[in-house]
């Protein structure tokens, strides 16, 4: 045990005196908050969109200038048939077509109902579903105004179609995102890293002949990157509670157990890794490409999972990741408790068992 | 029962095409207490033999024990009864020299305290330095941290991978004197070096070369077994000198050595005739004495007998 925590502490004076490191290890997962965080409050202002008005009618002129007063939108185009509306799209610049079925100031006035289908482009699913929580608002606004002025309530159903990404599965949170790369990036490459280091400065050949077990090397490795995780686990949460105002709906300590869960496969993945690599450059190089990469792409957080093509959705249930992004979605957003996510927690639990064991099987006793 | 013994040890290292013999059936034995040194030239297989006995690599073929202790399958008791200093300095450069000392104290079950009156004499000269960083320590001073760390735990035998490669000539032999003194503990020393000057330090040497073992045996007795007459000669061209001297027939071998070339003469031949010889040839300044042989004039021979 002793013999451990010295080997734990050297650990720390490692990490401690590499101060450039240290600091890029707990600055980037703050600034990866922080310009993640400001590229999705950045509102979707001044849209263009365009109007396909079937009515022409007192009403729909109105509706009409209240769109276009507010902020968000600006309406560019008047169409005249909804053949238009697909070319409308394909030039890029309008972003959402509001359509107004014919006879629609009528059926207000007779039936106090009217519809309007809004028709989103979601190939970007956040613009699309900004815009048009957005459109329904002022939609609202303008039902709740005649409203007042009538005996009977007026309703305006808003319709809205989403085209090109029917489910909007897409629409990522990015805070669970940035929690999974940065504790990918810095316990699988950098365990990977300072271990291979030693191998080639040639400690590792000092270490072996002598009476400490291999197992020993390896864990004591794990313990100080545990802990720089558990920071970057909190400094995470902190500023996406306090200055990007997500909520974290479910347990507090269910959300971080399940981080320090998918921390403990991270590492034992760099554990894997370094078994593996001779040189500092290939466990940096199967850090990245190997974990990074599939950890971007195939987790869910940049591109929905749902619309890859079947091979590749496959793919995507071998990266840790994926099952951790789901489980911080859940615990975080939706606010479910361990119930809801036991599936995903046993999948990590077992991943990391399995490179764990893989790890110590493969650590050397000798050079060769 | 012997400290070291090795019994027809191969190793080989697989290449593209060709595989390379590091060490070709070597069989040596070191007793216990001994100054044993392991001579030779870069490439000879050095540190593959000082890694089997290690037990950091196995064996092609062939055994090897340490104490007793066989490489392979006890290699767990090996590791805790020696002591290893690798050829490169293989300590941590950003730990301070108290801290790496710990830190190899504490792995090896001890403390600095325990052991200190071992390392004394060699850990004194850098205790002034304690607390300055390993990486940023002297060559001569990093060697003094990597032994003192290397003894800490109080081996029974110590294994030094070319100590003094890199090390100036004043801590190259305050370096041996540290050696002596610990052979009077009773720690049985392994150190190989590629100079062949500090072969009169041990008690015994072997000479390597490509893999082989040409001769082990004391110094004196290496050297009192060259049989031949060895002539050093200089002039003001060396460089010509030695191309002569290549060519005369009656030449067995001639290298350089120092300030000398050394010529070994083929059976018969008479100093006269050399001189005549290069005089024909048009060098002045011409000197022609008689050399001692030192260990490396014996192993220039017995590498040319074994080529042969």
């Amino acid at each position: 045990m002793k013999q451990f925590l010295s080997f734990v502490k050297k650990e720390f004076l490692h990490i401690w005196r590499d101060k450039r490191t240290l600091f890029i290890l707990l600055g980037m997962p703050m600034v990866q908050i922080i310009i993640f965080g400001f590229a999705l409050t950045n509102e979707v202002k001044n849209s263009q969109i365009a109007v396909l008005d079937q009515s022409k009618d007192a009403a729909t002129v109105s509706l009409i200038q209240e769109l276009n007063a507010s902020l968000y939108f600006d309406v560019a185009q008047q169409l005249t048939s909804s053949s238009e509306i697909e070319a409308a799209f394909r030039k890029g610049k309008i972003k959402m077509v509001v359509v107004i079925p014919q006879h629609f100031g009528d059926d207000l006035q007779h039936n106090n109902k009217a519809s309007v289908q809004l028709i989103a482009d979601a190939s970007d699913p956040n613009v699309a579903n900004t815009l048009t929580n957005y459109a329904s608002a002022v939609i609202m606004d303008y039902q709740n105004r005649i409203t007042q002025q009538a005996k009977l309530p007026y309703t305006i159903k808003a319709e809205i179609r989403m085209l090109y990404n029917p489910q909007l599965k897409g629409a990522y949170n990015f805070v669970p995102g940035v929690m999974a790369m940065v504790l990918l990036l810095v316990c699988t490459m950098m365990t990977a890293i300072t271990i291979v280091r030693e191998k080639e400065m040639g400690t590792m050949e000092i270490m072996l002949v002598s009476p400490m077990k291999p197992q020993m090397v390896v864990f004591s490795k794990a313990v100080p990157y545990l802990l720089l995780s558990v920071v970057n686990i909190a400094s995470i949460l902190l500023l996406s509670t306090y200055v990007l105002e997500v909520p974290i709906n479910g347990s507090l300590v269910l959300l971080v157990g399940e981080s320090i869960l998918f921390t403990l496969v991270s590492l034992s993945l760099g554990l894997l890794i370094s078994s593996a690599a001779g040189s500092q450059q290939t466990a940096m190089f199967i850090s990245l490409v190997g974990m990074f990469l599939p950890t971007i792409m195939l987790s869910g957080f940049m591109f929905p999972i749902e619309n890859m093509p079947l091979p590749l959705r496959t793919v995507s249930n071998i990266v840790p990741a994926k099952w951790y992004y789901i489980i911080v979605r859940s615990v975080m957003i939706k606010g479910v408790g361990l119930k809801d996510v036991w599936k995903e927690t046993v999948i990590l639990t077992g991943m990391m068992l399995f490179f764990l064991t893989v790890a110590v099987k493969r650590f050397k006793i000798r050079l060769q | 029962m012997k400290a070291v013994s090795v019994e027809h040890i191969i190793k080989t290292y697989p290449d593209k095409k060709q595989t390379i013999t590091a060490l070709n059936d070597i069989s040596f034995e070191v007793s216990k207490g001994e100054l044993f040194g392991i001579i030779g030239p870069d490439g000879a297989g050095k540190t593959s033999l000082f890694r089997i006995l290690t037990t950091l690599l196995l064996p092609d073929s062939g055994k090897a024990t340490v104490e007793g202790f066989d490489t392979e399958k006890d290699y767990k008791a090996i590791r805790k009864i020696s002591g290893y200093m690798p050829g490169r300095f293989s300590l941590y450069q950003d730990l301070s020299v108290i801290e790496n000392l710990q830190f190899f104290a504490t792995i090896f079950n001890t403390s600095v305290e325990e052991n200190y009156d071992l390392i004394k004499d060699i850990y004194s000269q850098i205790e002034p330095f304690k607390h300055r960083r390993a990486g940023k320590l002297s060559g001569g001073m990093k060697q003094k941290l990597a032994l003192s760390c290397a003894l800490i735990h109080r081996p029974t035998i110590l294994f030094l991978d070319e100590p003094t490669t890199g090390v100036d000539a004043v801590s190259r032999k305050e370096f041996w004197e540290m050696l002596k003194r610990l052979k009077e503990q009773g720690i049985t020393i392994l150190v190989s070096t590629p100079y062949m000057d500090e072969a009169g330090m041990c008690d015994r040497v072997a000479l390597m070369q490509s893999g082989s073992i040409l001769t082990i045996d004391t110094p004196e007795k290496i050297v009192t077994s060259f049989k031949h007459t060895l002539w050093g000669v200089r002039a003001n061209q060396m460089y010509r000198l030695l191309n002569d001297l290549k060519a005369m027939p009656e030449v067995s071998h001639a290298y350089p050595s120092g300030i000398y070339h050394h010529v070994i003469l083929k059976n018969g031949t008479e100093k006269q005739l050399l001189q005549q010889y290069l005089e024909g040839k048009g060098h002045a300044e011409l000197e022609l004495i008689q050399s001692v042989p030192t260990i490396e004039d014996c192993f220039m021979n017995l590498m040319e007998h074994t080529d042969a």
